[in-house]
């Protein structure tokens, strides 16, 4: 099976949809040509000309207002959002509109969109091209949001996001674009929406999150099981909105202890309502109480490279939480 | 006005390809959106129901658009005021008064929104929200997909002049701009939002901004129904021909206040109000059909009488008609099929 990066999984989704379906197109920002300023898009344009890989002005709302608009004629639009920073002009548009046309019309109207938001730091983009903005859509009845941590499932997810019948927000995390490569077959597939997946095994301690900070997971597990012995079980979310209960639920069962993880700030986070979840189905099954590690709760990170490091999760800072867990 | 002797003097709805039938059917529909408005807020006071909205005085315009149209191919975006426009496209003061009551059967939402959020994929009116003006964008979407599927269809958009203040206003016609879409936003302006008067939202002209986003901008008064068709069928036009978006600005007054919430007595006089009572077009526009031999008293009394019968009958219906069951509450959040729902 072919490895290929995070970013090419993204690309390969958006291009075999388009293929596959004429009423798919993208939208957003430098789109065209250029191939996005990260290079998702790349080719779109040659490939299946102007009107589908459609260069926007620089206006957020209309980005998502437009694509909202093309949605209810039918189309299946993938509105790109250039950074997931700049989205929150668009906010009106996604959450008074997108996630409320369905259920306004009592089911007459509907709204299939995409909207793709590069999220996450450590790219020295300070505080407006680093944020994970997750936790102001979520909570909002209407939407779904994805946010896949593997080249697979960003491939499966996407391609989930197009043909299903709703809204999707697609955060994409920009670290993972070049850093993150894994085996994305050939042929075509789905990753279900609402799914969560287990990525490693383990009777020890359960690490739950979703997107980059995972990998730090998986890399400081493999850690603790070759120095101390400890075996985690990891379950990627991969779906933030709706949660996948039973999979949360039954990963906290293997080992009554959980770290939940995101690089969205703690306070409000994803990271909260998981927590909620399981306080309320499982809390005389636990063996610790339930942790949390997430981005502190300062507005965003900043540029310079020690403030940076110091916001951002990494494998030690997991690390070191999961160990003192696994000893509570 | 037909006149006797060897010089015919063309009407002016026949000089605008508007069968007399049609000028007609237009006074039908204004005078119903009329009536239907006034029973809204009777009903609001007699406490019937809790919330009306009114659009009187500017049916004669709203009417005007919606006959202007191709009901077949084209996409509705009304705002909360356009009960004229909405009867124009095909909906009925049944529908209206359903929703008005918020009752299971209103077509407009299953009484799940406030009177005057119209919407009907059937009619093909576009479901809308309270926010102003995020309905603009949508109609240059609506305009983008019919122009990436050959469609022969404009998307028509309204909006009062207090939302083109909006981000969204501009937002949406620079996009359709760009790329030269089918699309007609059309500003009804009644000169107030809420308790603010024009000069306090803007200083210029809205249809002059146009001129910004590379396609026309037309200013037309309001109470000439017959001069809006024209200049909305010329905008429709435009846009089949592949010439790109218009701008329209219909002037007119609301002589309501903004809702039956609001008391506009705090803020204007009741001259300023009455100078612009005495101005209503639908008198006027009666008068034209009258002086052109086709209207009568007659059918005059005969048409308030079917309104009436028509208004009390939907009245009645909606009245008694249930509510959606709260057993529906989590239904349509999102699409049944998938199995997904939170």
């Amino acid at each position: 099976m072919p490895v290929i990066e995070y970013i090419d999984a993204i690309r390969l989704a958006m291009k075999e949809e388009m293929e596959r379906d004429n009423d798919v197109f993208v939208l957003g920002e430098d789109v065209g040509l250029k191939g996005g300023v990260f290079g998702t898009t790349k080719g779109l344009q040659l490939q299946f000309g102007e009107q589908r890989a459609l260069d926007a002005p620089l206006a957020e709302s209309a980005i998502a207002g437009v694509a909202i608009g093309a949605a209810m004629a039918g189309m299946k639009p993938i509105a790109e959002m250039q950074y997931s920073d700049f989205m929150f002009p668009a906010t009106n548009q996604i959450i008074s509109e997108a996630a409320k046309i369905r259920y306004r019309s009592n089911n007459d109207w509907d709204c299939p969109i995409v909207i793709r938001a590069p999220i996450g730091g450590g790219v020295f983009g300070g505080l407006y091209h680093s944020q994970c903005p997750e936790s102001v859509f979520f909570g909002t009845p209407g939407l779904k949001i994805v946010a896949p941590a593997t080249a697979y499932d960003a491939k499966g997810l996407l391609k989930a996001a197009i043909r299903d019948p709703d809204p999707v927000i697609f955060f994409e995390n920009k670290k993972c674009y070049r850093l993150i490569s894994d085996e994305v077959p050939d042929e075509d597939y789905i990753v279900p929406i609402g799914k969560a997946n287990v990525m490693r095994e383990g009777s020890d301690i359960t690490v739950i999150g979703y997107s980059m900070p995972l990998h730090f997971a998986m890399q400081a597990a493999e850690d603790l099981s070759q120095e101390h012995g400890i075996e985690a079980h990891i379950l990627d979310l991969r779906t933030i909105q709706p949660l996948d209960r039973e999979g949360i639920l039954e990963a906290v069962s293997k080992t009554g202890k959980v770290l939940i993880i995101h690089e969205d700030n703690k306070t409000g986070g994803i990271g909260a309502e998981v927590a909620a979840i399981i306080a309320e189905e499982l809390l005389y099954d636990l063996d610790a109480p339930i942790r949390r590690l997430c981005g502190p709760d300062v507005p965003a990170m900043p540029i310079n490279p020690p403030g940076e490091k110091h916001f951002l999760l990494n494998k030690e800072k997991v690390k070191a939480a999961m160990l003192e867990l696994a000893r509570y | 006005m037909k006149q006797p002797g060897s010089v015919q003097q063309t009407l002016r709805h026949t000089a605008l390809g508007l069968s007399d039938e049609r000028a007609v059917e237009m006074y039908k529909t204004m005078m119903l959106a009329r009536r239907f408005d006034e029973r809204g807020q009777l009903l609001q006071r007699a406490g019937k129901v809790n919330f009306h909205i009114s659009g009187i005085t500017q049916e004669p315009s709203q009417v005007a658009m919606g006959f202007a149209m191709d009901l077949k191919n084209d996409w509705f975006l009304p705002y909360y005021r356009d009960y004229g426009f909405v009867l124009s496209l095909g909906m009925t003061v049944k529908d209206l008064m359903l929703s008005v009551f918020a009752k299971g059967e209103d077509p407009n939402s299953a009484g799940r929104q406030m009177p005057g959020h119209f919407g009907s994929k059937r009619l093909r009116i576009v479901t809308g929200s309270s926010p102003v003006t995020t309905q603009v964008p949508h109609a240059t979407g609506l305009a983008l997909a019919a122009k990436m599927r050959g469609e022969p269809s404009v998307a028509i958009v309204t909006f009062g002049e207090g939302s083109s203040n909006q981000g969204d206003f501009h937002e949406g016609c620079n996009f359709a701009g760009v790329h030269q879409l089918p699309v007609i936003f059309v500003c009804e302006n009644n000169q107030y939002a809420i308790s603010m008067p024009l000069a306090k939202q803007t200083r210029g002209r809205i249809c002059d901004r146009a001129l910004g986003y590379g396609f026309p901008g037309i200013r037309v008064d309001g109470n000439d129904p017959l001069e809006v068709y024209r200049v909305v069928k010329e905008a429709r036009d435009r846009a089949i021909a592949g010439e790109g978006p218009t701008l329209i600005e219909i002037m007119t007054y609301r002589v309501t206040a903004h809702s039956t919430s609001d008391n506009d007595m705090a803020y204007r006089t009741k001259e300023e109000v009455d100078l612009h009572r005495g101005k209503d077009s639908l008198p006027v526009f009666k008068k034209y059909l009258e002086e052109a031999g086709l209207w009568s008293d007659d059918q005059e009394t005969k048409l308030q009488a079917d309104i009436r019968a028509m208004i009390d009958e939907a009245n009645e219906y909606a009245e008694k008609a249930p509510f959606q069951s709260t057993d529906d509450a989590f239904r349509y959040v999102y699409a049944e099929q998938s199995g997904e729902e939170l």
